[in-house]
């Protein structure tokens, strides 16, 4: 039988051990199997690929580092990587603050709590195509409730702008999207970081006379040093992965000022069918997107924990 | 601490306004699904349809294969969500439980690949279903998702079943039990909260997905919900009212499933993230 629980493993020679452990390694065969043909086998051949002028109907002559070169010499490779940046920035900021505002409020104990939770997760759970629709509609240049907000009732401005046919505001019109959608998850895992700051904490900073803004500043931010470390890292790679809303409300549009790295890699890979350089680009991204996590949990070690 | 009345009376106004606001794109959505499609498209926008009608829903749900987009829905992520929490809880029960050589590897390089974001595989996986001939079928969706959560849900179980009391399992060796025996009638049944959260995820993440159904999938009427309401909008993109009551159709399965296992839900995201 194979050694259960927890206790030090049983010292038996290595291949009694193997040959004790083949009922559980059968047990773990269908799950291992269907994760190593759909996830790490494609994982390995995105890389092969990557050195290929890979194509789908014709033979694919194998060409080194072409793709990767072709990419940092591509001007719109580095117009989507600034894009992505920007765009990652924007959400990133705009989810932290409007959701550590949102669950400071519901922390309190105020009526309704739980149902007005509910109403800020909502956007969360729809899909990024419906909402996307949705507020293609709220952009729209002639008619949308946007333009009636500002141009109408507010007067900020003069007249009614596209927002995702400009290319200067498409982007941040997306990204605007982006926050909105995001605020609900960012409030639920702040609410869970508050729930472990020590009450007493708040009561003695009182007792010495502490202002709410003292308090904040030095009881509640530093007691949620560590959520706010896993939203910051979870948040970046969230906005780094930006696709469907892209996709759906401007692709990449109007002269690419939307254009971010994966609807580049898409475009590339299923448009063009250039799939040999789409698998660059999307190796690039991984190993962007992992560095740029590994740089942000070093931070989050060092400075906030 | 001393909290006055007007206070949170304050911070509940606040709260409340915020709430709206960030209703407000659906309601707008719920108020163009119901107008009739004369009076959409005008300013100012009204929330209130001002003459409500649900032909939109009959227009939408007997029209362009909507109908079968949502059984095309259900068809895939029933099973997708089955095959991939079936899978998932095995593998968690396994690492968690069993002492093997290897345990650690597997589950490690497993967790790695986390850190993979879903659209780096597109490519290579379309590669794939185009050698194994499940290109413009439904399984090359149920296969994808259902390994498409596995690495996080492998993760959040794990925890979980390493926290059983050891004495449980061994009463069921000394019984005679096998590996799956002690899975199924043991593990399984003190894991049902977990597997819920595990379930939904699964379910969400299967019923929303887009970029791999539209590049897997060929014929419109394989088109699963996201899909064909991308190419609704596409046909239809003047008659924003059917539009957006396909969507309100398409949204209906979430909200109910999120509102039915709004605990799990929120217990799982808690979970990941003060984890994670």
């Amino acid at each position: 039988m194979v050694a259960l629980g927890t206790g030090p493993a049983a010292t038996a020679r290595p291949r009694s051990q193997f040959r004790r452990a083949l009922p559980i390694y059968l047990f773990l065969l269908p799950g291992l199997g269907l994760y190593a043909l759909w996830m790490l086998y494609p994982l390995a051949s995105a890389l092969f690929m990557s050195f290929f002028d890979w194509q789908l109907a014709r033979p694919s002559p194998f060409v080194g580092f072409e793709n990767y070169a072709r990419a940092f010499a591509d001007p719109l490779f580095w117009r989507a990587l600034l894009n992505s940046a920007g765009y990652t920035a924007v959400t990133v900021s705009g989810q932290m603050v409007v959701g550590l505002g949102v669950a400071l409020l519901l922390h309190e104990r105020l009526p309704l709590r739980s149902f007005l939770r509910l109403v800020y997760y909502l956007p969360v759970i729809t899909s990024w195509v419906v909402v996307s629709l949705i507020f293609v509609y709220l952009y729209n240049g002639q008619s949308g409730a946007l333009n009636w907000l500002l141009v109408d009732v507010l007067g900020v401005l003069e007249r009614d702008v596209a927002w995702l046919a400009e290319p200067s505001t498409a982007l941040w019109a997306v990204a605007a999207l982006g926050i909105w959608k995001g605020i609900g998850w960012t409030m639920v895992v702040f609410l869970a970081g508050l729930q472990g700051v020590p009450q007493e904490l708040y009561e003695a900073a009182s007792i010495d006379g502490a202002g709410r803004w003292s308090r904040f500043r030095h009881i509640t931010l530093p007691s949620i040093a560590r959520t706010t470390g896993f939203l910051l890292v979870a948040l970046t790679l969230g906005g780094l992965s930006v696709f469907v809303s892209i996709y759906v409300m401007t692709q990449g549009g109007p002269l690419n000022s939307s254009e971010v790295l994966l609807s580049y890699m898409y475009k590339q890979a299923f448009e063009r069918l250039d799939l040999g350089y789409g698998a660059a680009l999307a190796y690039i991204f991984a190993a962007m997107f992992f560095v740029v996590a590994l740089v942000e949990l070093w931070f989050v070690r060092r400075r906030l924990t | 601490m001393t909290t006055s009345r007007a206070r949170l009376g304050a911070l509940f106004v606040l709260a409340a306004s915020g709430a709206v606001i960030s209703s407000l794109p659906f309601l707008y959505m719920l108020g163009i699904a119901f107008e009739s499609h004369a009076l959409v498209l005008k300013q100012p926008p009204t929330f209130l349809p001002q003459q409500p009608t649900v032909d939109n829903f009959v227009r939408a749900v007997t029209t362009a294969g909507f109908g079968q987009a949502f059984l095309n829905s259900v068809m895939v992520s029933v099973p997708a969500t089955a095959l991939g929490v079936l899978l998932s809880s095995m593998l968690a029960f396994g690492f968690a439980r069993f002492h093997f050589p290897g345990n650690r590897l597997l589950f490690y390089s497993l967790i790695l690949t986390l850190t993979v974001p879903a659209l780096v595989l597109i490519i290579p996986q379309f590669v794939l279903i185009r050698q194994l001939g499940l290109f413009n079928t439904h399984w090359a969706l149920i296969f994808v998702y259902s390994v498409g959560g596995m690495a996080f849900n492998v993760f959040l179980l794990r925890g979980f079943f390493e926290d059983m009391p050891q004495e449980l399992f061994e009463a069921a060796i000394v019984d005679g039990a096998n590996v799956w025996q002690s899975f199924r009638y043991i593990a399984v049944p003190l894991a049902k909260p977990a597997l819920a959260t595990v379930t939904i995820f699964t379910f969400l993440g299967s019923w929303d997905e887009f970029t791999w159904a539209l590049t897997a999938l060929q014929d419109p009427e394989l088109y699963t919900l996201p899909v064909a309401l991308r190419f609704f909008q596409r046909a239809f993109g003047t008659e924003w009212g059917l539009v957006f009551a396909a969507s309100t159709v398409a949204v209906i399965p979430v909200v109910i499933v999120f509102l039915a296992f709004q605990r799990h839900f929120v217990s799982g995201l808690m979970l990941g993230g003060t984890k994670g």
